[in-house]
């Protein structure tokens, strides 16, 4: 089933509140899927510090624990050897979130150190203003482990799995970060998926699992990097994609919400002056500050819902 | 919440786990607690979008959920009257045989899916497939319906005082549908039908049961099978 939630603040003086909020949300979409669940958070200062560029990645990609077992003091060493200056890196559970001063050129290096110092990693987002946490295990499990509840922002993404077309491992969790500071979350399967993957490789994309939502993900970036909008992009998608599918789509700017023509997959969206939220059910909502005066509804199929910041 | 009357019972669905609370509804006797009886009114608190409340009941009980639901609210419904002071998630009035469901809000999916008898009242929207094979149920929609509205359906009456989305009346074997606003797309075999008297009386008295009595009837259009379906013809292949 696997079970969506997100959530974009308008009111900045929530965004202390953003993981305790994102965490309850998280947490009470459990029951449609307790395989992994991860989340993406955006402008969280610990992970992600004004004026820096952020890494996340899983040292090893085979890894099914809450925690990599390594000190974040001796990767933070390995990573500095490699990328030539200080590497700060914050422990996330099985997730490690490494930080440098920076643009553009310092994330492709940073990315790069990543690589080198960690030939199995995964690396499961990067960007100016995002942390992808990504892990296999409960959901309430993997959010302690996390450091969710603290976690302070202005955007959060997350999703709980229950794997259906691929293994369950970090490669196979969401959210795919597969371009800089975006993310995306599904709750359904991509039919054609393999023909799209393949276009895809041909044009020169690599993917880090064989999981259908990836292919999606890669889509959009490649797109997004060809200078579509988010919501042209998904508007490409739509008409490329078969299969069921609930797609919650973010990045720096955006938080944009799809869904399939036939829309069997379940998504309700609040709107309150304060905060912009989308669930796959209701109850996960229940939680958020002010829900009894938002307006909530249901995104009607191949409607492109988007809101920026 | 206003003061609930003297013979009203409140079960807060943050205190009572759902199972009890369904399983007093249903009038089975569950260790300390007092059962319902019968004719006293029942309101559930902090539904929280829980799944299947007030589902399985079989008695003329009256019951208000003060708030929203979420899966299968009311399901398999029998001569219980179910009002829903919120939204209703996937499938509320699922194979209701009898008795009323009112949901104040909206309704997601599949509202009254395969539901044999009784009233289904959504004031608001409801979402895609209401009334799937919907084989007895009357249904009333206070907005509008989305897509694959009353697909299969072979039973019953559905109205729609809004719009209805795509494909409405897919592959329909008996049941009526009278919708009064625009209508995007009609599904294999369903069609506009002339509204002979005993159909815009026969509107009238849901419209009336529901509580739109205002609504003139004959601003609405009737659609129905057109029979083309019930046997296989090599003619028809393109339509199945």
């Amino acid at each position: 089933m696997c079970g969506i939630v997100g959530l974009h603040l308008r009111n900045p003086a929530l965004a202390p509140r953003l993981g305790e909020l994102l965490t309850g949300m998280l947490c009470e979409m459990q029951d449609r899927g307790a395989d992994s669940a991860g989340i993406a958070v955006y402008g969280d200062p610990r992970w992600s510090p004004a004026g820096h560029v952020t890494v996340s990645f899983v040292p090893d990609a085979s890894c099914v624990e809450l925690t990599t077992g390594l000190a974040a003091e001796v990767v933070a060493g390995a990573l500095t050897t490699a990328y030539g200056a200080d590497v700060a890196v914050v422990d996330a559970g099985p997730t490690l979130v490494a930080h440098v001063p920076g643009g553009d050129a310092e994330l492709d290096r940073l990315r790069t150190a990543v690589k080198e110092a960690f030939p199995e990693a995964l690396v499961a987002g990067f960007g100016a203003d995002v942390a992808v946490l990504k892990g296999v295990g409960h959901p309430r499990d993997l959010a302690e482990a996390y450091g969710l509840p603290a976690a302070q922002g202005w955007q959060g993404v997350g999703h709980t799995r229950m794997a259906t077309e691929s293994a369950v491992t970090p490669g196979g969790c969401h959210p795919y970060a597969v371009g800089p500071d975006q993310c995306l979350v599904h709750n359904g399967s991509f039919s054609n998926h393999a023909s799209i993957r393949r276009e895809l490789i041909a044009a020169g994309a690599e993917f880090d699992s064989m999981n259908d939502t990836e292919v999606g993900a890669r889509f959009v970036a490649d797109r997004l990097a060809a200078g579509y909008t988010v919501e042209t992009a998904l508007k490409e998608l739509l008409t490329t994609f078969d299969g069921f599918y609930t797609l919650l789509v973010a990045d720096g700017d955006s938080f944009a919400v799809v869904r399939d023509a036939i829309a069997c997959k379940p998504a309700v969206i609040a709107e309150h002056d304060d905060w912009v939220a989308m669930a796959s059910e209701y109850r996960a909502l229940v939680g958020l500050p002010g829900i009894a005066e938002a307006r909530i509804y249901e995104p009607e199929p191949e409607r492109i819902y988007a809101w920026t910041r | 919440m206003d003061a609930l009357s003297a013979t009203t019972v409140e079960l807060d669905l943050a205190a009572v786990p759902l199972r009890t609370v369904n399983a007093l509804l249903q009038g089975r006797e569950v260790e300390g607690q007092e059962t319902l009886p019968v004719d006293t009114p029942v309101t559930l608190t902090n539904p929280r979008g829980a799944h299947a409340v007030a589902v399985g009941m079989d008695t003329p009980r009256q019951v208000t959920v003060a708030g929203h639901v979420g899966y299968y609210a009311a399901g398999m419904n029998q001569r219980a009257d179910v009002v829903i002071e919120g939204n209703a998630g996937v499938g509320v009035a699922e194979n209701m045989m009898s008795g009323s469901v009112l949901v104040k809000g909206n309704a997601s999916q599949s509202a009254g899916a395969t539901a044999h008898g009784g009233l289904l009242v959504v004031e608001g929207d409801a979402a895609a497939r209401c009334g799937i094979s919907m084989k007895g149920v009357d249904i009333v929609v206070g907005g509008s319906i989305g897509h694959m509205s009353a697909f299969m359906a072979q039973a019953g009456r559905l109205v729609v005082r809004g719009d209805a989305g795509e494909a409405l009346g897919d592959s329909i074997y008996e049941a009526r549908i009278y919708v009064r606003g625009s209508v995007a797309s009609l599904g294999a075999d369903c069609v506009a039908k002339e509204m002979r008297p005993e159909h815009l009386e026969e509107l009238a008295t849901l419209l009336k049961a529901a509580g739109f009595e205002d609504d003139d009837p004959a601003s609405y259009t009737r659609y129905g099978s057109a029979r083309t379906l019930y046997h296989f013809h090599v003619d028809n292949a393109a339509a199945y």
